[in-house]
C-alpha cells in the first residue's frame, strides 16, 4: 500500500501557510517534520487532498532566548533540541528526555513542533511541555495567541488548537536557580513510545516549593500527578514520603491499557517509575 | 497525478525530473532512479533499511517525500560505497561476518558512519544506542558491534569518549 494522491505546497513564508490552511473545504494537513504524519500516509490512515509543507519557512526554526524565557520554534528538529547547550543548562529535563525520543533518524527530521501539535499521549516532548508549565505560541487567521500547557492537552490526539492554526513556537519561563528536574521512562525497546513515564519539575527539592509531576503514556494524554504534587508540596523528599506519595501516582487519572501494556501494569509502572524519579529529584540538590 | 518539478543531487550527481508529491524517497530512488541498495522494510520509520543520508545527516528514506529533497543532497548505499567513505566499515562487516542476508545492511552501514566519524570513540553501549533504530533478523547484532567498534578504535587511535 502508498500513500494516496494529494497536492502539495511549500510556502516560504507563515503568512502564505496560514492562508493555504484556512480552506475548510478540503483535508489539507501541515507537513513538519513528517516522521509521523507520513507513517499514518503511508497505510492510507489519512487521505488528505493537499499537503502544505513547513519545512521552508525559515522563522519557525531555532532556539533562542532572552532573560526570563527560553522560546523553541516549532520546526526546531529533535536532533538541534537534543544537542542544544542553552537547553541542556536551563531546561535539563528536555535534554533528558530527548534521548528517548526514537532514534537518530527520526530525531533528525522530527520537530518539537511537531511533536506538540499530535500529542501523542505516550510521547516525551509534550510531557516535558506540561511538567515545565510551557506555553504553545500560535498563528492563524485571527492572529497570534499563547495556550497555556495546563488548557493544551484536551483528550486523544486532541488539543485547543483551532483548524486554521499552525504552532509558531513553545515557550519556557527560565527556572530559577533552585529548580530540580526528575524523568523515568519505560519502554520495551530503545527508542519506542513509553508503556509508562514520569516528568518532573520543582523548586527547593529539599522542602519541596512548587512540584509539577507530569504522567505520560498511561492515559489519553499527559496527566498531572495531583495527588502526588498535593502529597510532596512543602514536605522533605525522604523513603516514607516518596513512598507515601508515589503509592497516589495515579490517583484520580483514568488509566488506559493498550495493545502492549494492560491498565493494571500501566498503574503499577507509574508507581515503580515514580518512586525512581523521586529518588532521583532527591538525589539531585 | 500531476507531477511537480525535482532538483536534487544523488550520490553527487545533479538530476532534475519531476515526480508526483506523493512518492517517498526511497521508492522514487528505488524505482524510479533505479538505485536499489536501499531497502523497504515497514514503511514506518522502525526499521531502519530505507536509510538514507540527506544533506549528510541519516534520514528513513520511507518518512520523506522525494520532493522533499529539493535542493538537497542524497547519498546512498551505492554512492557512499563507490566513492569510498565506507570502505572501511565494509572491510570491517566482512570480517566480522556482521551480515548474513544483506537486508539491513546499507542502512547499517550508512547509520554506522555517524560513529565513526563523530571526534570521539563511543562505546559499545553508545554503538549499540545509536544503530537501535536498525533492525537485523540474522546476525544477532553482536558481529555488527564488534566491526563498528573495530573502525571506531582505529580511527581515534584508542581515544575513548
Amino acid at each position: 500500500m502508498k500513500l494516496a494522491s494529494f497536492s502539495y505546497q511549500r510556502p516560504t513564508a507563515l503568512a502564505d501557510a496560514i492562508q493555504l490552511i484556512s480552506d475548510q473545504s478540503r483535508d489539507i494537513r501541515l507537513i513538519a517534520g513528517g516522521q509521523s504524519l507520513l507513517a499514518a500516509l503511508n497505510f492510507r490512515l489519512g487521505e488528505p487532498d493537499l499537503l502544505v509543507d513547513l519545512n521552508h519557512i525559515e522563522e519557525l526554526s531555532g532556539i533562542s532566548a532572552t532573560d526570563s524565557i527560553i522560546q523553541i520554534g516549532a520546526m526546531t528538529r529533535h536532533h538541534e533540541v537534543l544537542s542544544s547547550d542553552l537547553l541542556a543548562k536551563h531546561l535539563p529535563l528536555i535534554t533528558r528526555a530527548m534521548r528517548e525520543v526514537a532514534h537518530p533518524a527520526i530525531r533528525n527530521r522530527g520537530t518539537f513542533g511537531g511533536s506538540i501539535a499530535l500529542a501523542d499521549p505516550a510521547a516525551e516532548m509534550p510531557a516535558c511541555m506540561l511538567a515545565y508549565n510551557a506555553t504553545v505560541v500560535v498563528s492563524g487567521g485571527s492572529g497570534q495567541r499563547r495556550i497555556g500547557a495546563d488548557e493544551y492537552f484536551l483528550g486523544l490526539y486532541e488539543t485547543a488548537l483551532e483548524p486554521g492554526e499552525i504552532i509558531e513556537a513553545v515557550e519556557f519561563q527560565l527556572p530559577p536557580a533552585t529548580s530540580f528536574f526528575a524523568f523515568e521512562e519505560f519502554s520495551r525497546r530503545q527508542g519506542d513510545f513509553a508503556s509508562a513515564g514520569v516528568a518532573i519539575t520543582g523548586t527547593d527539592v529539599k522542602t519541596v516549593g512548587d512540584i509539577r509531576v507530569v504522567l505520560f503514556g498511561v492515559a489519553d494524554k499527559p496527566v498531572r500527578a495531583n495527588a502526588v504534587e498535593n502529597a510532596l508540596t512543602g514536605h522533605a523528599l525522604n523513603e516514607q514520603s516518596i513512598e507515601a506519595a508515589a503509592n497516589l501516582a495515579t490517583e484520580g487519572i483514568a488509566v488506559f491499557g493498550d495493545g502492549q501494556t494492560t491498565e493494571a501494569m500501566k498503574r503499577h509502572l507509574s508507581k515503580t517509575l515514580m518512586v525512581r524519579a523521586l529518588n532521583q529529584a532527591a538525589a539531585s540538590e | 497525478m500531476e507531477k511537480i518539478s525535482l532538483n536534487t543531487v544523488i550520490n553527487g550527481e545533479a538530476v532534475q525530473t519531476e515526480v508526483e508529491p506523493r512518492t517517498n524517497l526511497v521508492d522514487f530512488l528505488r524505482y524510479e532512479q533505479g538505485l536499489t541498495g536501499t531497502h523497504v522494510g515497514c514503511e514506518h520509520g522502525v526499521c531502519g533499511a530505507c536509510t538514507v543520508r540527506v544533506d549528510d545527516q541519516i534520514v528513513r528514506g520511507c518518512l520523506m517525500l522525494a520532493i522533499q529533497a529539493q535542493g538537497a543532497q542524497v547519498d546512498t548505499i551505492e554512492g557512499l560505497s563507490d566513492n569510498g567513505r565506507l570502505e572501511r566499515l565494509q572491510q570491517a562487516f566482512l570480517k566480522h561476518n556482521a551480515l548474513q542476508c544483506g537486508f539491513c545492511t546499507p542502512g547499517m552501514l550508512l547509520t554506522a558512519i555517524d560513529l565513526t566519524e563523530q571526534p570521539t570513540a563511543p562505546n559499545r553501549d553508545e554503538i549499540r544506542e545509536h544503530i537501535s533504530g536498525n533492525y537485523c533478523r540474522c546476525t544477532g547484532y553482536q558481529a555488527i558491534v564488534d566491526a563498528i567498534e573495530e573502525v571506531v578504535n582505529e580511527s581515534n587511535d584508542g581515544a575513548q569518549s
